[in-house]
Parts: structure tokens; sequence; C-alpha cells
């Protein structure tokens, strides 16, 4: 069995008291449920996850580097959609 | 007085008897799978691989610790493992045979598993509080061990022809070695007969439809062949395990004691 017949999967497993899953790391398998059983003994060996999910990585639709500039630069000059740079009025007190 | 004195301490006897035998199958395949450790197919069923091993040592260790609070005499769990030479071993044949080729493992696994689901559903109901524990918690193990075993059996079985060949060689190889698992001598029956020790041979006939359906969904043929290999419970061995404990306990006897 070689590598060249698998296919690269992304794990991402819930931790138990975590509210969403993250992402642990990258396996190879045959299939999704093979996917599932090797997430299983590479990434909750410790108890790690209470749920995990696995995902073809070729599945995954991922930004482009070249993408940056016209992704993400326009929102740096636009601090007022954080809530913090509104100030905030005295009689309001701590939110 | 005496009689029952003495029929107690046989009893007893008798439980520790069984007790090591469990521990010694769980132990024998166990540092087999871990003879897989670094030299698996890929890096992720390597380490699936490792950690099979490592619940049947686990397993292995409740096993021998029991037996050393049962006898007393200060023994240790390392006792059993390391200072006991091969005649002393009872673990089935089964489990020391060498790791063979992948599909071996695998087969081997499969006969194993199905039938440790059989025989730990049936030990949880023993009447030893300890027994059913160890039984708990190998039941769930076990489950996803089979689940493994089963998929890799079809995954080999209805591969390439080369898998499918690997595969079936190997269980022609192994179904000999079946037989035995299913028997037991007048230490177990008292034991069974006590409600402590699990009867295999009733659910023999569950294995075989269980194996039988894994095989024929894999393309894969169970063997009609009748020869078959015993002697695994009296301490009479395969060359094999010889070998494996003298690797398995080297350390431990050149160096007695030895802390790291």
């Amino acid at each position: 069995m070689s590598l060249e017949h698998l296919e690269l999967f992304e794990v991402f497993v819930r931790s138990a008291r975590g509210l969403d899953h993250k992402h642990a790391g990258s396996l190879h398998a045959a299939d999704h449920e093979q996917a599932l059983e090797y997430a299983r003994d590479c990434y909750t060996r410790r108890s790690e996850g209470v749920s995990i999910w696995v995902v073809k990585s070729r599945d995954i639709c991922a930004s482009q580097e070249d993408d940056s500039d016209s992704f993400f630069d326009p929102s740096d000059d636009k601090p007022y959609r954080h809530a913090t740079y509104f100030p905030l009025p005295k009689e309001v007190g701590n939110m | 007085m005496s009689t029952s004195q003495s029929s107690d301490h046989d009893s007893k006897q008798d439980l520790i008897n069984y007790v090591l035998r469990l521990g010694d199958d769980a132990l024998i395949l166990g540092h087999r799978l871990s003879e897989w450790v670094s030299r698996g197919p890929f890096l992720e069923e390597d380490i699936a691989l490792g950690n099979v091993a490592l619940d049947y040592i686990g397993r292995s260790r409740m096993c021998y610790n029991y037996a050393a609070e049962l006898s007393g005499e200060g023994k240790t769990e390392d006792d059993f493992a390391y200072l006991r030479d091969e005649r002393q071993f009872q673990n089935f044949l089964i489990n020391e045979l060498p790791r063979g080729d992948f599909a071996y493992t695998i087969a081997r696994q499969l006969f194993v598993d199905v039938f440790n689901k059989h025989y730990l559903s049936a030990l949880l109901q023993s009447k030893d509080q300890t027994l059913a524990a160890i039984a708990a918690k190998g039941i769930k193990e076990t489950q996803y061990h089979l689940r493994r075993s089963r998929e890799w059996t079809l995954r080999l079985g209805d591969g390439t022809d080369e898998s499918h060949q690997r595969m079936q060689t190997a269980i022609d190889e192994l179904w000999g070695y079946t037989h035995e698992i299913f028997e037991h001598d007048d230490i177990e029956q008292r034991l069974i007969d006590a409600g402590i020790a699990v009867d295999a041979a009733a659910f023999q006939k569950q294995w075989l439809a269980d194996v039988s359906a894994i095989l024929a969904e894999a393309t894969l043929t169970v063997p009609d062949a009748e020869w078959a290999v015993r002697g695994g419970r009296e301490g009479y061995h395969t060359e094999h395990l010889s070998l494996l404990l003298t690797e398995m306990q080297f350390v431990y006897r050149a160096y007695p004691n030895a802390k790291w």
C-alpha cells in the first residue's frame, strides 16, 4: 500500500469543553470512513475530542495568496467595524 | 474444615490460572501487534496498529495485577510478564504466531476480534467483579478493533488480485488455530460452573456465522480444512513463542529491577 492510492483529508476535532470543531491536522486515508478512524487514532488518543469531522483536502476551497490585497487590505482602514471604535456614553457604564 | 480450606485454595488457584491465561492472550497478541510499530504500511496505519497493541497490553496488565493481588506473595505484574518461561505461558497459539504480512495480521485480528466480541460480552456477566470490569473496558476497545479488522478484510479481500490472494492464504494458514479457542479444560469447567469463566463453545456457531458473513462479503472463502492445532492452554507452544519471549523479556532479565 503506497500513499499514491490514498487521499489527503483535513481533520477537525471538537474538544470536550469546546463549542466548535477546530482544525487538528491532516492525514492520508482511502476513504471518509477510514479517515475518521485514523483521525480517532492520530488526533484523539490523548482524550482530546468528543466529535470528529473529516473532509477531503481537495474539497476545501481556499483563498489564494495572490488575492490577499483585494480580499483583506480594504478592511484595514475601516476601524469603525470594530465595536471598540465607538466611545460608550457614560450612562451605559460597562458593557 | 480442612477439606473446605483446601477447596477454597483450589478455587483460588483456578481463578489465578484463568486470569493469567486471559492476561497471556492479551500480552502475547499485544506484543505481536507492537512489532508493527515503525513498520506499518503507512504512518496512519502504523499509529492505529500501535493503539490496538496498547489496548491489549493494557488489558494484560489488568489481568496480571489482578493475578498478583489474588496470589499475594508480593508478586507484581512484571513477575508474570517477564519471569515466566515458555511452558508457563498459557495463551492460545493463534496469538503467538509471527505477525506475517499485513494480510496475515488483519486475518488474525478479524478472527480474534469477533471471538473477543462474544467472549467479553459473556465475561461481562461473570460473578467475579474484577473480571466483569476488565470485560467492560475490553468490549469497547474490541468494538473498535473489529470495525478496523472488518473494514480491512473487505478492502483487501475485495481489492486487488494480490491483496485477495494474500488474505485467502492468511485465512487458510490461520484456520487450524481457530479451534482450540473454543475449548476448555477442567480448570475452566469448574470456573464456568461457578459462573466466573466463559464457555466459548456456547458462541462458536455464532462466531463462525459472523466470520463467514464478513469473508463472503469480502469475496473470500471459509476454509473447510480439517486440521487443528492445540496446546496453548497446557503450555505447549509453537516454536515462535520462545523467540518472542526472548526479545520481550531480555532487558528485564539482564538488568533486574532497572529503573528508567
